[in-house]
């Protein structure tokens, strides 16, 4: 069976400021079939993804659309040309109805070009009950769980008659049943003769409806096979296979009594039942695919949010943390994931975002002692080798790298004894990566316990002593250094146990 | 590059400091069409006139830095005027509201209106701090109730006959300067220092700059969100009182639409409706823009009506060139 080609994209490249998402990546979609694509978190898969649906632009690099050249230019132009994408984030707006939902933007009008509800609600319906998907179009998209508005969006996305359609991650939201009937879905489509570009995270899905797969790699285009050549252990191979040359030094520190141990943590619908403790000295790794629950158990340890089960021991007595203000008198530190939202006043000076964390320390009668941040804040600017003109610099002109500088000097002016760090080198340029883990190792030689979340496997395995793999919310197994390798976290962060790892199988 | 270096510092000082360009220009071409404008008398009696909005000016910077926004100050000050005036009624006056009341020493009167105000505030904080609601409809709601309240109290007529000594706030001199000027810049050096070196004002930028930051900072924002309304508030209640005792009475009716001129007078001044960015001195240079444009219109004889449109025009002037700057900086 010969299927034609209908997308074709040579050597894509995209650079945004500092980072290369894309690298000469490259990769062909045919009508009737599905073409799963797959690699780890930042690998480049979504970019990839949406420079088609005209979101980026590609820095170069061509793109065919049935066998002509065309410039996306937005997401419009995408969708008149037949392309329409399943989003991984819920793009919805609550307060309008299903109908209005699949129909914004090119709502039916009547004679007078008011918008004809009556129709608009049939054609919803009709298009509803084809995909026998039976939600009532007259709701409140706000009235629907959560997987049923994940059902509307992929409604919405076949509703444009489009002869490609991309899926970002469409099951991360849904049940098993609505995954088979998503399945099911797909399978019309191809009958259809409709293209299908779809991103998972989830062997089990490749090898049940993909006839190609294509691997990412760190922005790189790693190989297309057609999945009936492939196995859960080719597969895992081809994701993760990098060569370890680039590795760190870690140099061994002195590990010490327990610092502080979890229990039991539980918190409804994002992880139930994670047991660990972290030592003195001790870099303790967390590692997972995305939507495994490691920021959210992060945020729930630092009193971000409210526990729903658990206990928490620090130096072995059991204590209460219901704010961050609390985790903070535990001398915790917290740095984390999205630098933006949660982390910088990108209008604020380099010292205000410094000294945030620690001004309690920094009253004199009252008032602020200037003179003291600004010394403390000159010295942790050397220590991290923070590159800003002055410390009165706007934090949003720096770069990545060393935004994040300042971010964990901000708590290590709290001299904290436990430090949190989730993606603490996400998006930045290498030289300031090794600077943070040089830091890191430096920090856990003083004797502070670290916990590091990492989507990265050479980083997690090159910095942890230990490594704890979460799948779904709940820890699929907790690994000595001597033990791990790349295989064997990529083995547990797709759900499978530790006892079914088989190390002859990846050789 | 020494050049472009020299260069760049100019226009940083220009973006920087526009607003107060903006005030000096307004300033010379004033005193160039009318002499007597920039004569001291008149001068003191420009922040004379923009002192009472400017108290109220001082507590808005820091609610609109906190990214929030507080429209009951207008009621606030004509509940604390009515309540500080029926309590420094002259004791012979026949028609006292509380016939049998003492004559208390001075403070406790103003102590009572300013811890109404801020208790005001601290409703208005609780509100949005607990419940979730927008600063907007919070403040919204008590502008309407306080109001109510200030007319119920005072049966709707305005309470006079004030002593002496509380009308001194108003119309006295302290070394030739009118007490309401001083207790003006005085507030402001308060207001100053509060917002710039203590641990309070700290939060308020963190707060209005990114809240879920603070938060994960370790900063209780609720607490101080009701801080935050409590102090401005009080400031609107200290207003009351310097009006109140300016005009001898305490009106249920007085300060309408205030809150709008002191929230224009920080915008003015360059506090940034998307939080995290102000300052008092800002907030006195946009009062005072305000003051002059209407003391010098008045001296060359424009139309009150004339006034108006030319002040709305200015305020949004004002933000569209703070928009740009910070476009700029993206």
């Amino acid at each position: 069976m010969t299927h034609e080609i209908i997308l074709e994209m040579k050597n894509i490249t995209k650079i945004f400021p500092g980072v290369k998402a894309l690298d000469n990546v490259s990769l062909i979609a045919k009508k009737g079939t599905v073409h799963a694509i797959m690699g780890e978190n930042g690998a480049g898969k979504s970019t990839l993804m949406k420079t088609i649906i005209g979101i980026h632009q590609p820095t170069s690099g061509k793109i065919f659309f049935k066998g002509k050249e065309i410039i996306i230019e937005n997401t419009n132009f995408a969708i008149n040309s037949g392309i329409s994408m399943i989003h991984q984030e819920l793009s919805n707006i609550p307060h309008m109805t299903v109908a209005e939902n699949i129909y914004l933007g090119r709502e039916p009008l009547n004679k007078f070009k008011l918008i004809n509800n009556t129709k608009m609600l049939s054609n919803a319906k009709k298009l509803l009950n084809d995909l026998n998907i039976f939600i009532d179009p007259s709701l409140k998209m706000s009235e629907l769980s959560i997987a049923n508005m994940q059902m509307v969006e992929i409604a919405k996305a076949i509703s444009y008659d489009s002869e490609l359609i991309i899926m970002d991650e469409p099951t991360s939201a849904i049940t098993e049943a609505e995954v088979e009937h998503l399945f099911k879905i797909i399978k019309t489509l191809k009958e259809n003769n409709v293209a299908i570009l779809y991103i998972t995270h989830k062997m089990k899905e490749v090898f049940k409806i993909a006839d190609y797969v294509t691997v990412l790699r760190d922005g790189k285009f790693v190989a297309t096979e057609e999945a009936k050549n492939l196995d859960n252990k080719k597969l895992i191979t081809m994701m993760v296979g990098r060569s370890l040359e680039k590795m760190f030094d870690k140099e061994t520190t002195h590990i010490g009594k327990e610092k502080i141990r979890i229990e039991n943590y539980s918190k409804n619908r994002l992880f139930s039942n994670i047991n660990f403790s972290a030592k003195e000295g001790e870099i303790f790794g967390i590692a997972g695919l995305m939507g495994a629950g490691r920021s959210e158990l992060m945020e729930t340890i630092f009193g971000v949010r409210v526990k729903d089960k658990g206990k928490l021991f620090i130096d072995g007595n059991e204590v209460t943390i219901k704010t961050p203000s609390d985790a903070i008198k535990y001398n915790i530190a917290f740095l984390t994931e999205d630098r933006k939202k949660t982390g910088l006043y990108l209008m604020h000076s380099v010292q205000d975002n410094m000294a945030i964390a620690n001004i309690n320390s920094y009253i004199k009668h009252g008032l602020i002692d200037f003179k003291k941040i600004k010394s403390d804040c000159l010295l942790e600017k050397e220590k991290l080798r923070i590159k800003t003109p002055s410390l009165d610099q706007l934090i949003m002109n720096l770069s990545g790298g060393n935004q994040q500088k300042v971010l964990i000097s901000r708590w290590l002016l709290t001299d904290p004894d436990i430090l949190i760090l989730d993606e603490p080198t996400r998006g930045i340029d290498v030289g300031a990566k090794a600077e943070i883990h040089k830091l890191m190792i430096l920090l856990a030689k003083e004797g502070k316990t670290i916990i590091m979340i990492s989507s990265e496997l050479p980083e997690i395995l090159g910095m942890s002593d230990r490594i704890m793999v979460m799948h779904e919310g709940k820890q699929t197994g907790i690994i000595e250094r001597k033990d791990a390798s790349q295989e064997k976290i990529m083995h547990l962060a797709t759900g499978a146990s530790l006892d079914s790892f088989n190390e002859n199988d990846y050789i | 590059m020494e050049n472009t270096k020299k260069h760049l510092k100019y226009k940083h000082i220009i973006s920087k400091y526009g607003i107060f360009f903006v005030l000096i220009a307004m300033i010379s071409l004033m005193s160039f069409l009318s002499p007597s404008f920039l004569k001291s008398r008149n001068i003191i009696n420009i922040v004379r006139q923009i002192s009472v909005i400017g108290l109220i000016a001082y507590g808005v910077t820091f609610v609109i830095i906190s990214k929030g926004i507080d429209l009951s100050s207008g009621s606030v000050l004509a509940v604390s005027a009515v309540i500080a005036a029926s309590l420094v009624q002259t004791p012979d006056w026949a028609a006292k509201m509380y016939p049998n009341l003492p004559v208390l020493p001075l403070f406790i009167p103003i102590i009572i209106a300013l811890s109404v105000g801020a208790l005001i505030g601290l409703i208005n904080g609780s509100l949005i701090a607990k419940t979730g609601i927008p600063a907007f409809i919070a403040t919204l709601g008590t502008m309407i109730s306080i109001r109510g309240f200030a007319l119920l109290y005072a049966d709707g007529r305005p309470i006079s006959s004030l002593r002496d000594s509380y009308n001194f706030i108003g119309q006295g001199k302290i070394f030739g300067f009118p007490v309401p000027v001083l207790i003006f810049l005085i507030m402001g050096l308060i207001s100053h220092i509060l917002l710039k070196h203590t641990r309070f004002g700290k939060y308020v930028y963190a707060i209005g700059g990114n809240k879920e930051a603070a938060f994960v900072s370790g900063v209780n924002v609720d607490k101080y969100l009701m801080l935050i309304y409590s102090y401005a508030g009080m400031l609107a209640a200290l207003s009351g009182i310097v009006l109140s005792a300016r005009i001898s009475s305490g009106q249920p009716g007085l300060g309408v639409s205030y809150e709008l001129d002191a929230i224009a007078a920080a915008t003015i001044g360059g506090t940034s409706h998307s939080g995290g960015i102000g300052t008092i001195g800002g907030t006195i240079i946009g009062a005072l823009i305000i003051g002059v444009l209407n003391n010098g219109l008045d001296l060359i004889n424009v139309s009150a009506y004339w006034q108006q449109i030319i002040k709305g025009i200015i305020i949004i002037g004002a933000v569209v060139l703070d928009m740009r700057k910070n476009n700029k900086r993206k």
